[in-house]
């Protein structure tokens, strides 16, 4: 018994450093979390089922910034992984870098331009050719809202920003905090650039913080979503600064907060504690975005390698990823939407379904927008820019609107 | 005969050398060398990934017309001075009261050493559970019956660096006494009671004899105290995370960001320039008073 097992596990790790000295496809991910690793581990299924080893690079922690450094450094010792998630405008840095590997003869085949929207295949081009491959769609302007809570306080789930403001006095008076906000800069980004979309509408948006237009960034548009944003503040908790967003998301669960703005991974949290959506919870847009959709969209990446051998490896994970099985699969795990258009939506939850209804007929009416708080509207470094300019008018009282404006414009001009 | 005891005479003064020749050889390239490179980065225009041509002083002039680095450096102002100056004097103050023979000294002595066993990470881990209003101190009172106490220095945006200070004190100010204690061990027991006999008070004799001797021990602090307060990285990502906002931002919180998360290496490079300036304005006359001594 016992021998046989010592040869088993013998012939196991023989198995595997076999298929380990055949060219691997190695990617880089950040999935590390329960329902990512699942996802994973899905996906690595399936390459192996098209006869390709999967060698697993994945870099925990800070939503992709330890991956992104590791990344840096392979690339920079000449050698990169196959694949790496990298995602929104990056893709442009890298492409400029001149080491990713061109896949558009599988996006060619496949017809990739049918099956994507138009803003999402843009996002995965360099110079007009397929560099990326998305693999799923998180809107990012959702609302989350408790239903007792708001039961309890007489309150209706708000449709904007006035409403909105009602709501939250009615959820302040019963003795329950309005809004469970995190104060980390991007938490605050996040709910900013929601405000932003839903009092200036997409177009505006567009207008800011993709064209980076000073002028609207200096409109009274900009003006009054900012200045909208931080009334918010009075009906957060005094813990919210430095609060991770799951810990916010925690405080809806229990009734103890009545909404949180926040991308469709929260509804995760909500899954895990055993909640049921439209019961327990409700996940409607933010105030005013509900015919608007701002997308945070994972892609992977692949690189120019010197081994040629693993050119098909990559087609094939590239294929792999935007399958339908795929797509389906992944989705249900991580709570997004699939980013390929008609998919059958059946296995999805309420919200899930919502989110891909929307983002089909955003894409038609061009309400479809890339969320500036999780970089795929610019650059890192406007990004950053803007996020710094935006947590410290949150902050800090003493910064008027307008002082916040200005110092957005500049600080994005020398971000430039 | 000659020849081989002048071989041997010469592996004797070589093999010092030789042995210390790769840990020399490391520090200067791991050390300096990356210093150099870190300065050739500040005057490149480098922004995702390094990049080595000539940009002349833009990245330190971005880096000086940036409001988030003058955050960061006051904060560094701020901080540093107060941490110092603070663990200095609870540092001697306790090892004075240590000092009087009393009951237990080791055990208490242990105690105050201790916070130094933990890492700065753990530190501000706890004092952020340990100030947040909603966790920590301000609920724990309200629910004593004071309901209008109130105690928000980490969630506010003026008085968060300062709860930095407070965490950097309760780990650091256990060395200071550390090496108090050893310095006041060293006074010549005479001298005290000379002084003794002369009529002077206990607290005369600390001010007028026994802490200006300790003047090195101070220095000692001082200068490992000034370099951890510069390099101060850890303590403020575990206890503010930056926070609220940006405004405990200090110039090494801002380095990382800027280099590794915004795409920003350059900038990151000159404001790692400026910390090592800091450190540097520091070492230097330190380094230059303590040759002089030895030459004297």
């Amino acid at each position: 018994m016992r021998i046989s097992k010592i040869g088993l596990s013998v012939a196991l790790a023989l198995g595997l450093s076999m298929s380990a000295q055949a060219a691997d496809v190695e990617v880089l991910h950040y999935w590390t979390s329960g329902g990512e690793a699942k996802s994973v581990a899905e996906l690595k299924k399936m390459l192996e089922e098209k006869g390709h080893g999967w060698k697993d690079f994945a870099v925990a922690g800070g939503g992709g910034e330890s991956a992104m450094t590791v990344l840096k450094s392979r690339v920079v010792s000449g050698n990169p992984p196959a694949a790496a998630q990298i995602k929104g405008p990056s893709i442009q840095e890298w492409g400029e870098e001149g080491v990713l590997a061109n896949i558009d003869s599988v996006a060619k085949a496949e017809g990739w331009d049918a099956l994507l929207p138009s803003v999402v295949s843009d996002v995965m081009k360099y110079n007009g050719e397929y560099v990326a491959v998305p693999v799923n769609v998180h809107r990012v302007n959702w609302m989350w809202a408790n239903p007792e809570v708001f039961r309890k306080a007489g309150a209706t789930v708000p449709t904007t920003w006035d409403e909105f403001f009602v709501a939250a006095d009615k959820i302040k008076a019963a003795g329950m905090t309005a809004v469970a906000h995190g104060g980390q800069p991007w938490q605050d980004a996040t709910t900013f650039e929601s405000v932003v979309l839903g009092v200036g509408g997409a177009e505006f948006y567009n207008q800011a913080f993709v064209k980076l237009d000073p002028e609207a960034i200096k409109s009274p548009t900009m003006i009054k979503a900012l200045n909208t944003f931080r009334k918010i503040k009075a009906y957060t908790d005094e813990g919210a600064p430095g609060r991770d967003w799951n810990l916010a998301t925690a405080m809806v669960i229990k009734g103890e907060a009545g909404m949180q703005f926040m991308g469709d991974w929260a509804k995760g949290e909500f899954t895990a504690a055993g909640k049921k959506p439209g019961a327990d919870y409700i996940c409607a847009a933010a105030p005013g975005t509900s015919n608007a959709y701002t997308f945070n969209i994972d892609s992977f990446v692949m690189f120019d390698l010197d081994n040629k051998e693993l050119e098909e490896g990559q087609n094939d994970l590239a294929s792999t990823i935007l399958s339908p099985e795929f797509q389906e699969v992944f989705n249900l795990n991580k709570g997004s939407v699939p980013a390929r258009l008609n998919l059958s939506m059946s296995k999805f939850d309420d919200c899930a379904k919502l989110s891909s209804v929307d983002f089909v007929s955003s894409s038609i009416d061009k309400t479809l927008v890339p969320s500036m708080a999780h970089g795929m509207s610019t650059f890192s470094a406007v990004q950053g820019a803007i996020s710094d300019a935006v947590t410290e008018f949150y902050n800090n009282d003493s910064v008027t609107a307008e002082a916040a404006a200005d110092k957005m414009v500049n600080a994005i001009a020398a971000a430039q | 005969m000659n020849v081989s005891s002048s071989s041997r005479q010469s592996l004797g003064t070589l093999l010092p050398k030789i042995v210390v020749a790769p840990t020399f050889v490391v520090t200067l390239v791991f050390i300096y060398g990356f210093m150099l490179w870190n300065a050739w980065l500040s005057f490149s225009s480098s922004r995702m990934l390094p990049k080595y041509d000539w940009a002349g002083f833009i990245q330190y002039e971005k880096l000086f017309a940036n409001d988030r680095w003058w955050v960061a450096a006051q904060n560094l102002l701020v901080f540093g001075g107060l941490f110092i100056v603070i663990c200095l004097l609870v540092g001697l103050f306790l090892a004075i009261f240590l000092d009087q023979k009393i009951r237990a000294e080791g055990a208490i002595r242990t105690i105050y050493l201790y916070p130094m066993a933990l890492s700065f990470i753990v530190t501000g881990t706890v004092w952020k559970w340990i100030l947040n209003p909603e966790l920590g101190i301000q609920r724990m009172v309200r629910e004593m019956g004071f309901e209008s106490f109130s105690f928000d220095w980490l969630v506010n945006a003026d008085m968060a660096i300062y709860t930095v200070v407070l965490a950097g004190v309760w780990q650091s100010s256990g060395f200071v006494m550390a090496l108090c204690l050893a310095g006041l061990r060293g006074v010549d027991e005479n001298v005290v009671k000379a002084a003794r006999v002369d009529g002077a008070s206990m607290p005369l004799i600390y001010r007028r004899i026994i802490i200006p001797g300790l003047g090195p021990v101070f220095f000692s602090a001082l200068i490992v105290l000034t370099h951890i307060a510069i390099k101060s990285f850890d303590l403020i990502v575990a206890l503010t995370g930056g926070g609220p906002g940006y405004a405990t931002d200090v110039p090494a919180t801002f380095m990382y960001t800027y280099s590794f998360t915004r795409g920003q290496i350059g900038l990151g490079s000159a404001a790692s320039m400026m910390m090592l300036m800091a450190v540097v304005a520091i070492i230097v006359p330190y380094l230059y008073s303590e040759l002089r001594e030895r030459k004297q």
